[in-house]
């Protein structure tokens, strides 16, 4: 790390300035040599590899940088260098190094296998993964790297929507746990006429790719899909049509919070957490978080089951994570190693705390069934059954019309039906 | 006078030797400026001739000026570029205009002067991430200092939603843009009015000319260099901008403030359209580049090229 | 020169002058009171914001979710500072931690080196004649107009195979590409401001011409090159999409890109953020009030001519 030492102070000539300021980028392109990550390289499974993770992700830095050292004692020939970076940049970051094979493990997000595989960011698994895999993980987790039949990733961070309530809230209206939509809008009425809260319902339907995980978890229940088999959208007709129509009304009818159309995941909790919402619909963590006194204002209240059925089904939107193999790897073998590694059951029960382990049996497991006792029991069947957003690569786009979409029906500015054509016609048309 | 024409000597020989020592000079700018960036600059302007879709380096359809084609005549560019144009011309007049009254504010010279003048740098030396995701943790309708404040001095009768719907969160992200730059502004016109010499403003006072007349007749017009520089960066800045609503809306809602720097990262990074990405980008700095001239033209000054 | 007034008439004089003094002096009150009144409210908007950040910083998280939101917490706690400066309770606080260090480092260097390369270009530019002067000034500004996204993937590249990528110098080198130009545009108004005849002079006794730029230049222009010093410095400072896309660990990671990642995937931080905000504005602020008095003496006397 040097600056230019010349500075102002001497009336040196410009060549002797010219050649010292040479010299001193050059020592400092050499110190910058040392100082930076080693590209990975060595011979199959063993070498240096790479990897990047998400901050704040369900395990902690120490977590991970735990696990890299297990794996490191496991396999002398390897050395891992762990990096993290925000969620939002993590795609960004993916995408720009591709092309110069910066990183040999990446995590993904569910919403990209699409993408990342079709356009060869991410390297095709599908022969790596061991047959048994398919009955011993859950499907649906299996699912999150999945495109076109491949396999892109293994699944890691395994996380969907539960339906939280407040236990005292629901007690005090006298209303039973809803298990449907219905039941949950007779609840939601009867608890506002008893005026135990305000807005008993509150979503995260801020014009972000949250608004399409609700979306999805109610196109599932009403029986919707987002594209026939042909790839064509149809969430305008059928379950599609229906789900935003129940979103709408329940706002009309001031049963959810006005406030959901800005709101993210994290305000749902706060909301919850505030005592002022009886029922959400949100991720794992907000468990835990909820019944913290430190964070919340009703400790102890908050408790979690099964998403509520539609006509159709329950399904949970899924929304986790999977480790690849990144394109540009010089090294996939030991980058598989490290992922069978992270992947594997010993090290998912052993930090069952942070994340729910992929595979099925770990659910009868105890060491990890008293880790989070009431959500181990609902996650061992939501976890079978989950639905995938629309896996197409150009998902960005197509999930940003549809969010501006949903935010004009939701806001009244155009009618469901209306929004919702307009969307399909817009993501039809390439 | 004969050391003097010792130095500037014949014409000849001494303009060559000039410019030499003038290359000499300049040649660390230029290294330093297109060392790094030049190979990029003109890779992005390659890449905008292809239809490109992944960053990897291959062959892929050349379109030649088809991607320029492509964001003249497509309707989202031109919504964003006018909220582009919106943000620029709002937040910079704003900010001008603050900035002005600002600056005549600090140029009085009373007691406590050199307070009001530190508080002043204080928005200014906030990195703009953090402005920008402060503002939106003021602007929460739920838990936003905002609402509390409006709330608790009785001018609003409920929280609201101050970023929930896109006009009103483009004018918040203008509000949240004005309160970190107008200070800039306002050192700069405090700066211009110390060159005023004060003989002007007495011999205005003793005609019997009014503060108002004052201003209009004399400091304006002897301030058109503050407020070209003001323009031209805050222009420039504001039409680059990207920071600011990538932690406040990031875009939304429905995209209402999703600016022109924001419409091509989202084409280039979220849907991977490197080459209609790049193209945007040079189109950016076309319009920027444009906009520059025309003040210059404006306001007929020579800015020192 | 009137004869002595009637003692009836000068009665009416006096009282008439005691009243015009007298509206002279409500005037001046009036005036006096409108100022310090502006200058209150001027700094408390300005302030606000600022106290509210430095309150959140403190707050247990409950109280910045409480409604009616009191605004003095009921729970003070440093614990979020010590969390950055003792280390090892939070992964995004050590951070921070390297990211402010890091982030002085590359700011410092950068502005050390636009300057020092600015100054011989800008002496160039405002002394010397040399051909294609004008256009080289209009594109090393044009490369100032351009925005980030332009160039980010081709220059991701780049730094890769330079071996720039996740280091401080990487950053450094990036930085100096869009600083200089801005140092380069204000500081040949500068000079062209400082008469030439001075260092003719200089050079009359003996002096290089680098000499002259040395001894007698370089002096006067003091404030303003503290002055593009400080607006460097806040530009590299601020800097964002580089820094995000460039840096992924602790080695080169700027404050900015550490504040986005105090917002996990879904849950958002905002009294660490509002720590890391105060923490943030401290090196500026620090430059800013260090050299005050010579920011405004430095922005009136050269650019603004």
């Amino acid at each position: 790390m040097t600056t230019n030492g010349v500075g102002r102070s001497s009336p040196l000539t410009r060549r002797a300035f010219l050649k010292v300021s040479g010299a001193a980028a050059g020592v400092a392109a050499l110190a910058a040599c040392s100082n930076e990550k080693s590209p990975s390289k060595g011979s199959a499974a063993s070498g240096t590899i790479n990897a990047l993770f998400m901050q704040q992700a369900a395990y902690s830095t120490a977590d991970i940088q735990g696990m890299t050292k297990a794996f490191q004692q496991a396999n002398p020939g390897v050395k891992v260098t762990p990096t993290f970076v925000a969620y939002e940049a993590l795609h960004d970051k993916i995408v720009a190094a591709a092309p110069a094979g910066t990183y040999d493990v990446v995590l993904m997000d569910v919403i990209w296998p699409a993408e990342f595989g079709s356009k060869h960011e991410v390297i095709d698994v599908t022969d790596r993964i061991p047959s048994g895999w398919k009955t011993t993980i859950f499907p649906g987790a299996l699912q999150t790297a999945e495109y076109q039949g491949r396999f892109y990733g293994v699944p890691w961070i395994l996380d969907t929507k539960y339906f939280f309530y407040n236990k005292n809230m629901l007690k005090k209206a006298g209303v039973a746990v809803p298990t449907t939509w219905d039941e949950v809008v007779t609840a939601a009425k009867t608890l506002k006429s008893k005026k135990v809260v305000q807005y008993p319902l509150v979503w995260s339907w801020s014009q972000a790719e949250a608004v399409i995980c609700d979306y999805a978890q109610l196109l599932g229940a009403f029986g919707g899909k987002f594209l026939d088999d042909a790839g064509k959208p149809v969430f305008n007709t059928g379950g599609g049509l229906q789900a935003l129509e129940f979103m709408k009304r329940t706002l009309d009818e001031g049963i959810t919070n006005p406030s959901s159309t800005e709101s993210l995941e994290e305000d749902v909790r706060k909301t919850i957490s505030q005592g002022q919402a009886a029922m959400a619909l949100n991720w794992t963590y907000m468990f835990a978080l909820g019944n913290d006194p430190k964070e919340s204002r009703v400790p102890g209240q908050i408790a979690v089951a099964h998403t509520p059925s539609g006509p159709a089904a329950a399904p949970g939107c899924n929304g986790s994570m999977a480790l690849c193999i990144a394109s540009g790897s010089k090294n996939p073998d030991a980058a598989w190693k490290y992922i069978e590694f992270l992947t594997s059951q010993k090290v998912q029960n052993q930090y069952a705390k942070l994340s729910l382990p992929i595979w099925k049996s770990s659910y009868d497991d105890p060491q990890v069934v008293k880790t989070l006792p009431e959500v181990v029991a609902v996650a061992k069947t939501q976890l079978n059954d989950m639905i995938l957003r629309p896996q197409i690569p150009s998902y960005n786009s197509a999930s940003q019309i549809l969010q501006v979409s949903i935010q004009k029906a939701l806001t009244g500015r155009a009618s469901p039906k209306q929004a919702l054509d307009d969307a399909a016609s817009r993501i039809a048309a390439p | 006078m004969s050391g003097l024409r010792l130095i500037q000597g014949r014409a000849g020989s001494n303009l060559q030797r000039e410019r030499r020592t003038a290359l000499l000079l300049i040649l660390p700018s230029l290294a330093v400026v297109f060392g790094i960036i030049l190979y990029p600059l003109l890779r992005t302007l390659w890449t905008s001739l292809f239809d490109v879709n992944s960053p990897f380096p291959g062959s892929y359809p050349f379109v030649g000026l088809g991607n320029y084609r492509r964001t003249l005549t497509n309707p989202d560019f031109w919504a964003a570029i006018r909220r582009t144009a919106y943000f620029t011309i709002v937040s910079t007049l704003l900010e001008l205009g603050l900035g002005i009254l600002l600056g005549l504010l600090m140029n009085v010279q009373f007691r406590g002067r050199w307070l009001l003048r530190s508080i002043m740098v204080l928005p200014w030396a906030l990195p703009t991430i953090v402005n920008g995701t402060m503002w939106r943790w003021i602007f929460n309708p739920d838990y936003g200092a905002l609402n509390a404040l409006l709330t608790q001095m009785h001018i609003l009768s409920h929280y609201r939603s101050w970023l929930g719907s896109p006009s009103l969160a483009l004018n918040m992200v203008v509000l949240a843009d004005v309160w970190k730059n107008t200070p800039l502004a306002a050192f700069l016109v405090l700066a211009g009015l110390q060159t005023i010499p004060k003989e002007l403003f007495e011999a205005a006072r003793v005609d019997g000319a009014g503060p108002i007349r004052t201003f209009f007749r004399i400091t304006l017009p002897l301030l058109i260099s503050t407020i070209l520089i003001i323009l031209v960066v805050r222009t420039i800045e504001a039409f680059k901008v990207f920071d600011i609503i990538y932690v406040m809306t990031r875009g939304g809602p429905a995209n209402g403030t999703q600016t022109v720097a924001y419409y091509a990262y989202l084409q280039a990074f979220s849907n991977q359209l490197f080459g209609y990405g790049a193209a945007l980008a040079y189109m950016m700095a076309l319009f920027i580049l444009g906009i520059a001239l025309v003040y210059i033209r404006l306001l007929r000054q020579e800015v020192e090229f | 020169m009137r004869v002595a007034l009637s003692p009836f008439r000068a009665q009416r004089s006096l009282a008439a002058r005691r009243e015009r003094g007298g509206r002279a002096r409500r005037k001046r009150a009036l005036y006096w009171g409108f100022i310090y009144a502006a200058a209150t409210a001027v700094a408390s908007v300005v302030l606000a914001p600022f106290v509210w950040l430095l309150i959140s910083s403190v707050a247990d998280p409950r109280d910045l979710l409480a409604r009616p939101l009191r605004w003095i917490p009921d729970h003070v706690s440093f614990a979020r500072y010590s969390s950055i400066f003792v280390g090892g309770m939070s992964d995004t606080a050590d951070t921070f931690r390297a990211a402010l260090v890091n982030s002085v480092i590359i700011a410092g260097s950068s502005v050390l080196i636009s300057l020092t390369v600015g100054i011989f270009g800008a002496y160039a530019t405002a002394r010397l004649r040399f051909p294609g002067r004008r256009v080289g000034l209009v594109l090393m500004l044009s490369t100032y107009m351009l925005p980030p996204i332009a160039i980010v993937v081709p220059l991701y590249l780049t730094m890769v195979q330079l071996h720039l990528l996740d280091t401080r110098i990487g950053l450094i080198v990036v930085y100096c590409s869009f600083i200089t130009p801005f140092t380069l545009w204000i500081m040949s108004g500068y000079f062209r401001s400082i008469p030439r005849e001075l260092e003719d002079a200089a050079r009359v006794d003996g002096c290089s011409r680098l000499g002259a730029l040395v001894r007698v230049t370089l002096p006067l222009a003091w404030p303003g090159i503290l002055t593009t010093a400080l607006f460097g410095f806040l530009l590299a400072w601020d800097e964002f999409l580089y820094a995000l896309i460039f840096t992924s660990s602790t080695q080169a990671k700027t404050i900015p890109v550490a504040i986005t990642e105090f917002t996990g995937r879904f849950a958002v931080d905002f009294g660490m953020i509002a720590t890391g905000g105060v923490l943030a504005s401290i090196p500026p602020l620090f430059i800013a009030f260090v050299f005050q008095r010579y920011i405004v003496g430095g922005l009136s006397a050269g650019a603004i001519k």
